[in-house]
């Protein structure tokens, strides 16, 4: 990288002919010196900001090449509407773990959106701040604990309870897995939403309690309307980590590629059904394919919601 | 007389509907906060307390077993620990330098804007998309198979644009005046950058990476993927081409498919163990940070 004989030569040369003009005297001073590992420094750090573009380019492009051969055996309609996912036999539709992924997803938000925004109200407004002060971390501490720890917790304690209240024989499908999805998105969207209620102008809630508001006219009239954008941002997040979500579903989810018609009944998402069975299928094969198809859509669903993600932040002004 | 007027006027009767409105309000939300909270001390309880009481030394230290009771998560632990420090030496300069690009160097035109949204599209990518990723580039292209190698740069890459907002933020947020006051002294841009900026910032930066640290240490669908799920079932088996399961995966694999007698036993212990390590993670890293704000302040 640095190359101090052909620098400290061009030196030497303009030092010839004026030698009391030269800055230093020595051949590579520490002026170029700094100016030169400025450069390169500055050099390196474009080259990382472009991998990270790369990688996400490389991502793209590999998944989509890959996942496009599945058309070859199978048409566009077959796999996306057909609802008969049995490889053994040619049968590649994916509708049941598409729309798998839509209905746990959805599923998911409405358990944990009303839950979450209570919580943000309950860490941004009532509570003393020591109360906060304590709450706050331990929010962040549960958004780093494992996902397989929440699948674990899901099929030793969440599965047989639902057997027992239900007293359906499996336990396993939808209702199970967005329990336990509402467990881990819970602190992404509360903490975010509650950094965004708390980071309300004081004077709007000042000037709503001194027309006369009470505390619940001020938070459901004044609060959450200011806080909209952010609140509608932590949405979107916990959108994203529900529908990306791997481990925790699989362990919960059950695992058949069948349409979920009932809450209780086993099924599959499209990150259970990859992870589940790409480990024991050939690169080369339509199989293969029709499960990088099926990632190729996930990344497209979440690449989706980051410009949703976007269009509200321009939309709101700030997060 | 008076209860007489209250009826009639009209904004009485609305103002005692507001009262009451306003404490089922916030009884509400305090039984729900309440809950919520209660809920989560539960199942942090939930999981050391089965585990906890039953560790022991021979447990953490032992080898697996495929059939035979007392296995232990000697080489998971391990390779989790070598995954995480191989991925974490690979993103950290990566996604730091990407980071102080975007915050110092990049100018404001269409092409940065474009880079920043391929960040927030990486950040958004659902981790098992890189674990097909790794798939496809060491199982096929590089032919290494399911390695500690493949998991560790699938892990990395997962790990690079967290980094990269996490320090672009962290160094915006560093005052202006500071900056101005090194370049001031005749400091060039990169001894500001070095000796200035990412000091002030290292406090976002380090919770940045511990959180990374955390999820790195937890992730499981990648390592599945681009590691497997076995090890190569000796202690400290530095060898970068050996499959790479951790723990995570191993709560997993004897969770459902393994066929030892004592797995409910192993599952246990081993998720109370990725519990305490993550919290001790998060701690480790937090003190510290939390002693210096409290000095400054």
């Amino acid at each position: 990288m640095l190359n101090p004989s052909t620098a400290g030569q061009s030196v030497a040369a303009g030092e010839l002919g004026s030698s009391l003009k030269s800055r230093s005297g020595k051949p590579f001073d520490r002026k170029s010196r700094l100016f030169f590992t400025n450069r390169v420094f500055r050099y390196i750090c474009i080259g990382c900001a472009a991998f990270v573009c790369l990688i996400l380019l490389a991502i793209l492009g590999l998944m989509f090449r890959t996942g496009v051969l599945t058309f070859q055996d199978v048409s566009l309609s077959e796999f996306f509407f057909s609802t008969e996912w049995v490889p053994e036999n040619e049968q590649y539709g994916a509708l049941p773990f598409i729309f798998g992924t839509f209905a746990l997803t959805l599923l998911t938000l409405a358990i944990s959106v009303p839950i979450s925004i209570f919580v943000a109200v309950f860490l941004a407004v009532m509570t003393p701040g020591w109360l906060k002060n304590l709450l706050r971390p331990v929010m962040d501490l549960l958004v780093g604990i494992p996902s397989v720890v929440y699948g674990y917790l899901g099929l030793t304690i969440l599965i047989p309870l639902i057997r027992d209240l239900t007293g359906s024989s499996m336990g396993d499908g939808l209702l199970a897995a967005s329990l336990v999805l509402t467990v881990m998105v819970l602190p992404t969207i509360s903490r975010i939403s509650d950094d965004a209620i708390s980071a309300v102008p004081k004077r709007y809630v000042d000037a709503s309690y001194a027309l006369g508001g009470t505390r619940f006219q001020t938070v459901f009239k004044v609060m959450l309307p200011a806080a909209k954008s952010g609140i509608m941002y932590a949405v979107i997040l916990g959108m994203a980590r529900a529908i990306g979500e791997t481990m925790a579903v699989v362990m919960v989810i059950g695992n058949t590629p069948q349409l979920a018609d009932s809450l209780l009944k086993p099924t599959s998402v499209l990150t259970s059904n990859i992870v589940m069975q790409i480990p024991n299928v050939p690169f080369d094969s339509t199989w293969n394919y029709a499960l990088y198809m099926m990632g190729f859509l996930l990344l497209v669903i979440s690449l989706l919601m980051i410009v949703a993600v976007r269009l509200f932040q321009r939309k709101g002004g700030r997060v | 007389m008076r209860s007489n007027a209250a009826e009639r006027n009209p904004f009485t009767t609305g103002r005692n509907m507001n009262r009451i409105r306003n404490h089922i309000f916030t009884a509400l939300v305090w039984t729900i906060g309440i809950t919520v909270i209660l809920f989560i001390f539960g199942l942090l309880f939930l999981i050391l307390k089965d585990g906890l009481p039953k560790l022991s030394l021979d447990f953490l230290y032992g080898l697996p077993s495929e059939i035979e009771e007392g296995g232990g998560i000697g080489p998971m632990l391990f390779n989790s620990f070598y995954i995480l420090i191989i991925s974490l030496i690979i993103a950290i300069p990566l996604g730091m330098a990407a980071g102080i690009y975007l915050a110092e160097f990049a100018p404001d035109n269409k092409w940065i804007g474009f880079v920043r949204i391929c960040v927030e599209g990486l950040a958004s990518v659902p981790s098992l998309i890189f674990g097909l990723f790794g798939i496809a580039l060491f199982v096929e292209l590089f032919e290494v198979g399911l390695t500690i190698l493949g998991a560790a740069v699938s892990l990395a890459f997962l790990n690079l644009p967290v980094l990269t907002r996490v320090t672009e933020e962290s160094i915006r947020a560093v005052p202006q005046d500071i900056k101005n006051a090194s370049f001031a002294l005749g400091g060039t841009h990169l001894q500001t950058i070095m000796r200035v900026l990412i000091p002030v910032a290292q406090n976002g930066i380090i919770t940045g990476i511990c959180l990374v640290a955390g999820r790195a240490f937890g992730e499981s669908a990648v390592i599945i993927l681009t590691g497997g799920v076995s090890t190569s079932g000796e202690m400290w088996d530095f060898n970068l081409l050996s499959p790479g399961a951790n723990l995570a995966v191993h709560l997993w694999y004897v969770q459902s498919e393994a066929i030892v007698p004592d797995a409910a036993d192993i599952a246990q212990k081993a998720a109370a163990v990725l519990v305490c390590i993550v919290l001790i993670i998060n701690l480790l890293f937090r003190i510290p940070l939390w002693l210096s704000s409290r000095k400054m302040k």
